[in-house]
């Protein structure tokens, strides 16, 4: 129990910085003290965080590598702002309920997807459902980028791979290649927090229960979870769609952000890229994502300055990253150096030292 | 019209529970892989709270029973009835459920989770609150983990482990690491326990403890136990009824004293002729 | 008529993507790492080739020659100084690192060539017509279609014969054992990166020639579609990897061809997806199952 009590004890003092660091924030941003960069950081960076940790969930607690993440930001950001929209222009809703039920809906479609793609997942393992993850994420990415959709003469009008001919009144929502444009910009920095602070809530709340136990020991020992009576299929099929659905909510915060979305921009790169906070922030610890996603992608702003050098900074601090946490010499002349530090981030799976927090 | 009367069947049980019903019956179980019959025409029958061994070379199938009983593997022939219910269309982790607990001969533990969490997992007998309670923290999510706790103690305690409840599993000692897998078979509340080599890589007087409390296990939960054992003093001393298995077939049954005496025991042991080798003692 | 056309044209980028597959493949079979920026390599091999024929004018044979040379050593440089070091790490820390090399060498093409694309122009001009002049066949179409059965063959031949052939099936079977059976793992896993890193530029300039256009992530997507492949057939079966590589460059011509040029990845994808759920260790994978 006391190890319990600890690991609840870390929860809450994750919990707890995020918001003080939040309450800071807001405060610094409403005196106008934030740099416009700064400002215009905070929405992308809890975006990113909440992909981190909701991949966390698959990768870090199920253990079931994924490499189609963005997909389900993009079927979120496309589900939740067409249901934003024809709320806010059909039936006239104002803002803030309709960019609250798309968040519903969102994570409603990207579950639902999620469920779709963790159907196979029970029959793979590793590296082949690593390459279905991506499949799926690529083909949602091209269904996605062909897929018209929009109001001809107040209703609705789908349409694949042909642009809609439209009415005499038109409302384009989803436009192909083009994606979505000129979205108002209605996520808010409290709304896209508070909504991370929820999902953060909630996976905590979930791996200290017998669920996520459960998850847990299936994700150590396949073989022995099923021999206790633990449900494979049913699990794993949970964590699929809540990730998914996470995602999902992640995707509509991020496009009603930046106000102009292709389904390009959520290819296997960027789905790599969340993988990557996950690894770099250690499996399983959710705290460790939210640190890495919220620093590289502060980093990778920054970079944009010197554009061409940004991604070659970026690899050689990632490949430096896991050499020097991963090669047994480095991490011992490092452990020489810093004597009091301990949870290197990857390679505690089997050896009982991962931490959940 | 003549009345049906029951026939004794060729199966052993303990006396005490000649009058009940087996808690498990197996009929001419079996399987192939590819054409290898691993195990074939494999009957036994369990009483409630009988101990039993199944002994044999290496390789004779022994473990494949096991993963039979617990459906890793689906027999191709044959039945198998837990409390008189056949299992046919139920999974590994149904059959759990209905009553068939087990440890592993390599030990699988959920290295990452701690000794207790490893019991809790398994409670699942203790629990009814959903995932969306767990979430949403309820107070009979509270209530229910609460009693859990305390159920994981009060198993750990049969072993004497309460005070490694916070250890990771993975870090604990091999012998540790036998007995918390037998208290999380415990902990699914299971009427057949199978135990698959529980005395490998221990010592004289850490076996002998172990028989102790094998013994102890069955008196206090009443269930009815079946080990694979290599190990002959151990399976001698404590098992009431033994199978002896070769080439996936079972060539004996009966009492430890009748399973010494049997030659074709003897025979599947040290080969005919009189230069056979005990390769089981050169195991133990 | 045109069917037939668009089949040759199918088997021509099934060839290239079986070059790819093949390094994928073996690296995975032996190393049982993901090599990620194995699609990079490709894009390397072009931009040297490109260089030498273009500012260089040097005959396209010596071009090929020496994308051939650069690759082998960045392959084996990367393996060296990357992937060397984290032998004993999981998995996943190996895979981060490759994707990292994969950024590294995309960001590197990027501020020495700009991110610009290039025109690539085919190593082989020239084309031929059959059954008057419905077909039009390219001789680069021929040339990559032979050079893929030629490296198929020469491979087979390689991994059945020769000493460090089975040296390399020995590795991929277990590589502990194969160290006590005094084989220099690190020597071999060093060699198949070379022949994969290799085989990589090959496939590279023939790429660019059938799909005139370089720039720095001209690899990125071949590479994944490549490794798709792979695992198609099988990953770690050298026949898997050219029967994959074949059928999915031929689904994809023909799904281009009849359904739609939008979607034919997709449908690439989906075709990997249900050929997986029937046989979820590829055509020709062996399934293993673990052990109780």
């Amino acid at each position: 129990m006391k190890k319990q009590a600890n690991a609840a004890r870390r929860d809450f003092h994750t919990l707890g910085a995020l918001i003080l660091i939040f309450a800071a924030l807001w405060i610094a941003q409403s005196a106008g003290a934030l740099s416009y960069t700064a400002r215009s950081m905070l929405i992308p960076v809890c975006c990113w965080c909440l992909m981190a940790i909701s991949l966390n969930l698959t990768v870090g607690i199920l253990g079931e590598l994924s490499l189609g993440h963005a997909g389900f930001m993009s079927v979120g950001a496309f589900a939740g702002v067409s249901v934003c929209q024809l709320l806010r222009v059909w039936l006239g809703w104002s803002d803030l309920p309709a960019l609250l039920l798309s968040l519903v809906a969102a994570a409603l479609a990207a579950a639902l997807v999620g469920l779709l793609i963790g159907l196979p997942v029970l029959r793979l393992r590793g590296d082949y459902l690593a390459i279905v993850t991506l499949a799926f994420g690529q083909i949602i990415m091209s269904v996605l980028g062909n897929l018209y959709f929009g109001l001809s003469d107040g209703s609705p009008v789908f349409s694949l791979i042909r642009p809609i001919s439209y009415g005499e009144s038109k409302v384009e929502i989803i436009r192909g290649p083009t994606g979505m444009t000129n979205l108002p910009k209605l996520t808010t920095f409290p709304l896209a927090f508070v909504v991370l602070l929820l999902c953060l809530i909630v996976i905590f709340n979930l791996i200290r229960s017998r669920t996520g136990r459960a998850i847990m020991a299936l994700r150590d020992n396949r073989i022995a979870a099923e021999s206790i009576g633990i449900n494979v299929t049913a699990n794993k099929l949970l964590v699929f769609s809540l990730s998914a659905a996470m995602a999902g909510m992640a995707g509509v915060l991020y496009t009603f952000n930046q106000g102009t979305v292709t389904a390009s921009k959520f290819d296997y790169n960027q789905s790599i890229m969340v993988l990557v906070f996950v690894v770099l922030g250690g499996l399983g610890s959710m705290r460790g994502s939210l640190i890495a996603a919220a620093l590289l992608t502060i980093l990778s702003t920054l970079l944009n300055e010197f554009s061409s050098y940004r991604m070659l900074i970026y690899a050689l601090v990632l490949i430096a990253v896991m050499l020097l946490t991963n090669n047994e010499a480095a991490k011992r002349r490092l452990a020489s150096l810093i004597p009091r530090r301990k949870a290197v981030p990857l390679g505690e799976r089997g050896k009982g030292g991962k931490e959940n927090g | 019209m003549d009345r049906i009367v029951p026939v004794p069947s060729r199966n052993l049980m303990p006396e005490r529970d000649l009058y009940k019903a087996p808690v498990l019956e197996c009929i001419n179980l079996g399987i192939s892989f590819g054409g290898l019959k691993a195990v074939e025409d494999f009957n036994i029958a369990l009483g409630p709270t009988e101990i039993s061994g199944l002994i044999g070379p290496n390789g004779a199938g022994k473990t494949t029973v096991f993963n039979l009983l617990t459906k890793v593997y689906q027999p191709t022939t044959g039945t198998i009835l837990l409390n008189g219910k056949d299992t046919h269309a139920m999974d590994t982790a149904a059959v759990s459920r209905a009553g068939i607990a087990r440890t592993f001969q390599n030990i699988r533990l959920f290295g990452s989770l701690t000794v207790e969490e490893n019991i809790t997992v398994a409670l699942n007998r203790q629990f009814s609150y959903s995932t969306l309670s767990g979430i949403l923290r309820t107070p009979k999510f509270r209530r229910e983990e609460k009693a859990a706790h305390e159920r994981a103690l009060e198993l750990l305690s049969i072993f004497g482990m309460e005070s490694l409840a916070d250890v990771k599993a993975g870090s604990l000692p091999y012998g540790a690491q036998r007995r918390l897998e037998i208290t999380r078979a415990l902990a699914t509340e299971p009427k057949v326990l199978l135990l698959d080599e529980p005395a490998a890589g221990m010592n004289p007087s850490e076996t002998a403890e172990l028989m102790e409390n094998i013994r102890c296990i069955r008196d206090r939960f009443q269930i009815a136990v079946l080990l694979i054992e290599h190990d002959m003093n151990l399976v001698m001393n404590i098992c009431e009824v033994i199978g002896v298995l070769n080439f996936g077939r079972i060539i004996a049954k009966g009492t430890p004293a009748q399973i010494q005496a049997n030659p074709a025991v003897i025979e599947a042991y040290l080969g005919k002729g009189k230069e056979g080798k005990d390769e089981n003692d050169s195991k133990n | 008529m045109a069917f037939l056309n668009n089949l040759i044209n199918g088997i021509s980028l099934g060839s290239i993507y079986a070059i790819i597959a093949l390094g994928y493949t073996m690296v995975y079979g032996i190393a049982k790492m993901l090599n990620f920026a194995h699609g990079d390599v490709i894009m390397i091999g072009s931009y040297v080739c490109f260089f030498a024929c273009t500012s260089g004018s040097l005959p396209p044979a010596v071009g090929v020659l020496l994308a051939v040379l650069v690759c082998t050593a960045l392959g084996v440089l990367i393996e060296r100084l990357a992937y060397r070091p984290l032998r004993q790490a999981v998995s996943l820390a190996v895979l981060i690192t490759a994707i990292g090399m994969s950024y590294l060498l995309q960001s590197m093409a990027q501020i020495l060539w700009s991110p610009n694309t290039k025109g690539f122009s085919s190593i082989l001009e020239g084309n031929f017509s059959l059954a008057g002049g419905q077909i039009v066949v390219k001789y680069i179409t021929i040339l990559t279609i032979a050079a893929c059965i030629v490296i198929m063959a020469a491979l087979t031949a390689f991994t059945e014969k020769t000493k460090m052939g089975k040296a390399m099936r020995a590795c991929s079977e277990d590589r502990g054992a194969a160290q006590l059976m005094g084989i220099n793992v690190d020597t071999t896993i060093s060699i198949t990166f070379a022949i994969g890193s290799a085989l990589a530029a090959i496939a590279g300039v023939l790429l660019c020639s059938a799909y005139p256009s370089l720039s720095p992530t001209t690899g990125s997507l071949p590479g994944i579609k490549a490794f798709t492949a792979a695992v198609f057939g099988g990953i770690g079966s050298i026949p898997g990897a050219f029967l994959g590589g074949l059928l999915l460059g031929v689904i994809e011509v023909l799904a281009q061809a009849y359904i739609s040029t939008e979607l034919s990845t997709a449908i690439v994808f989906l075709v990997l997806i249900v050929v997986l759920l029937v046989r979820p260790a590829g055509i020709l994978g062996k399934s293993v199952q673990e052990k109780v």
